[in-house]
């Protein structure tokens, strides 16, 4: 078996038993990078770091000090600020920005012995379901259409080239950031496992902001075993995130493998929704046959108010988001585009330039969403629908454990397919905006790769706090379902 | 239903500090029309008594000495500017 195909278990397991070392982990994960540069996973690599970091690695398990992840490499979704070197949010805007600062959820995961392969691409600022907004270009899915094999499909979106390094075999896991989805999206879309962590597990500190009551921190790997153990190290109490919750974070890898026997699953009427295609009510109903062979209860539950999640979303995200991205006004960082103009001129010029179309449309939609008149029309509308959304949640749970839903509309789609239609676009996120407005946990497992060779998931939502839940539901369904495809299956790797 | 017109558009860009010009400006009033338009459905739902909610955090803000905690990073701070000078940044002059 190829070192890059290993588990992050199986790995660490291999380093102690020094069966290889950390740099031959890491080196050949960087020859895979080379290899599938085509799918333009990474927009800055970073090799020569890793390498330097796994001989410290190997130096630590030659002397028997290992960390918890010593050596493990990993990729950074690139709105993750990272001391020294480049990080871009995919944007021309911050194209040669360099932090002088290390975000707390990488300083983590750094303090426990990861290493850095490169920084991920992604949507600009995070804003897109399909990664094809991205200032550094498309990413490609490694998976292909069994019917129309030259056709380039998406990875989702927003967090990308993270969901398709992780699937492609270019890191062993990978950070992401969730503000509608773009954690669970992408996994769904690319065959691995997702999870965005309850809004305050995950400190929001030197992450990129861009919807703040709405961010949240989260990590990819394949298996949920590992997804839990590289949550372990990315959750936890910042003094310096405001909202980031001071609860002890719990060893989530002991909630793999218990028992969900007596479990309520919540099945909610509302996300049965016209036109879902049959193979993802089918994909849903077999996880629905999962759970209860593995002992757990079905429950019916309605989410009365999941049609108003994304128009809400759609107010409350560009309204943040606008306020946010003020900051980039071409004095302190980033671009300046100074044409000889006023300071007003300068900083009309700097946006214009140095904002892609999707990134100008919510700055212009939250700034109008904000503007004077409009304010409790919109904006206030919006949070009190909010409310409404997350009271729905809290009565589902008055019945059971956690719910079952579908991840996504739809399997992968072709690049190009719906970049032009942002309503479209904005619909795949149907089915994980609720989350992020209700601030709770989610969990993309994947299932099976549908008829045409494109991967499907199922999607676990929690109550706050509580991933312990879907962890282990979640390993409940990974061993079901027993989802072993490979992307590149045939190819000489 | 919001129909943002052309000089509509440039105000709102104009709020948004992103410069247009008159054809994207003509562009940008249909596309956000069809935007505003998507999330008015939210009009039907009845949200008289309903409080609204700003944030999920269910978490008391700590409060903290003031005091200063860091400092000493003017480098830092400047490392990414555009343009600096002496320690400052510089800006396109403001006061003629």
């Amino acid at each position: 078996m190829s070192l890059t195909d290993l588990t992050i278990k199986g790995a660490l397991e291999g380093l102690k038993k020094k069966e290889f070392t950390a740099v031959e982990l890491n080196q050949a994960h960087i020859d895979a990078m080379a290899k599938h540069k085509d799918l333009n996973c990474y927009i800055t690599e970073t090799a020569g770091h890793a390498l330097t970091q796994a001989a410290e690695s190997d130096k630590r398990y030659a002397s028997g000090n290992t960390l918890k992840l010593d050596g493990i490499p990993l990729g950074i979704k690139d709105i993750y600020c990272t001391k020294g070197i480049r990080t871009t949010v995919a944007s021309r805007i911050l194209e040669n920005f360099v932090p002088t600062y290390e975000s707390t959820v990488t300083s983590q995961l750094f303090a426990a012995g990861a290493t850095c392969l490169g920084k991920l691409n992604l949507d600009e600022f995070a804003m897109g379901c399909s990664n094809e907004t991205s200032y550094f270009g498309n990413v490609i899915s490694p998976w292909k259409s069994k019917s129309e094999p030259n056709k380039q499909l998406v990875p989702g979106g927003s967090s990308g080239g993270s969901a398709a390094a992780v699937a492609a075999r270019l890191c062993m896991g990978a950070t992401g950031t969730d503000t509608g989805g773009s954690i669970r999206q992408p996994a769904a879309l690319t065959g691995i496992v997702g999870m965005k962590p309850t809004y305050g597990r995950c400190s929001r500190w030197g992450i990129v902001a861009f919807a703040s009551s709405l961010d949240q921190a989260g990590m990819f790997a394949r298996t949920v075993e590992d997804t839990a153990l590289l949550m372990n190290h990315a959750c936890g109490h910042d003094e310096k995130d405001s909202t980031s919750s001071p609860r002890e974070v719990p060893d989530f890898t002991q909630s793999v493998g218990q028992s969900i026997k007596g479990l309520k699953v919540g099945i909610p009427d509302e996300y049965r929704i016209d036109g879902l295609p049959e193979e993802i009510t089918a994909e849903w109903d077999k996880g629905i046959e999962w759970l209860k062979s593995e002992g757990a209860e079905i429950v019916r539950i309605s989410l009365p108010h999941t049609k108003y999640a994304l128009p809400t979303y759609y107010i409350i995200n560009p309204a943040e988001a606008s306020s946010n991205l003020a900051r980039y006004d071409g004095v302190r960082y980033g671009l300046r585009v100074d044409e000889g103009g006023n300071l007003n001129d300068m900083y009309e010029k700097t946006r214009a330039a140095g904002f892609g179309p999707e990134v100008r449309r919510r700055i212009m939609v939250g700034t109008y969403a904000l503007s004077a008149g409009y304010y409790d029309a919109y904006y206030v509308k919006a949070q009190k629908t909010r409310r409404l959304i997350l009271q729905d949640f809290e009565k589902a749970y008055e019945k059971c454990d956690f719910i079952l839903t579908p991840p996504a509309p739809s399997a992968a789609f072709g690049i190009g397919e719906q970049i032009d239609d942002p309503i479209q676009m904005y619909l795949n996120d149907v089915f994980t905006v609720t989350v992020n407005l209700a601030g709770l946990p989610g969990l993309t497992v994947p299932t099976s790769l549908n008829s045409d060779g494109r991967p499907l998931g199922l999607q676990l939502i929690g109550r706050s706090f509580d991933e312990e839940t879907l962890f282990r539901a979640g390993a409940a369904i990974e061993k079901c379902a027993n989802f072993k495809a490979h992307p590149f299956k045939g190819d000489a790797a | 239903m919001s129909k943002i017109s052309k000089e509509e558009a440039k105000r709102i860009a104009k709020l948004a500090r992103i410069a247009v010009t008159d054809e994207e400006a003509e562009k940008i009033g249909p596309d956000l029309s069809n935007i505003l338009g998507w999330i008015e459905q939210l009009a039907e739902l009845n949200t008289d008594n309903v409080e609204p909610l700003a944030n999920v955090a269910n978490i008391d803000l700590k409060k903290r000495k003031d005091e200063v905690t860091d400092g000493d990073m003017q480098q830092d701070v400047l490392a990414n500017a555009p343009e600096s000078m002496e320690g400052f940044f510089v800006v396109p002059k403001v006061v003629e």
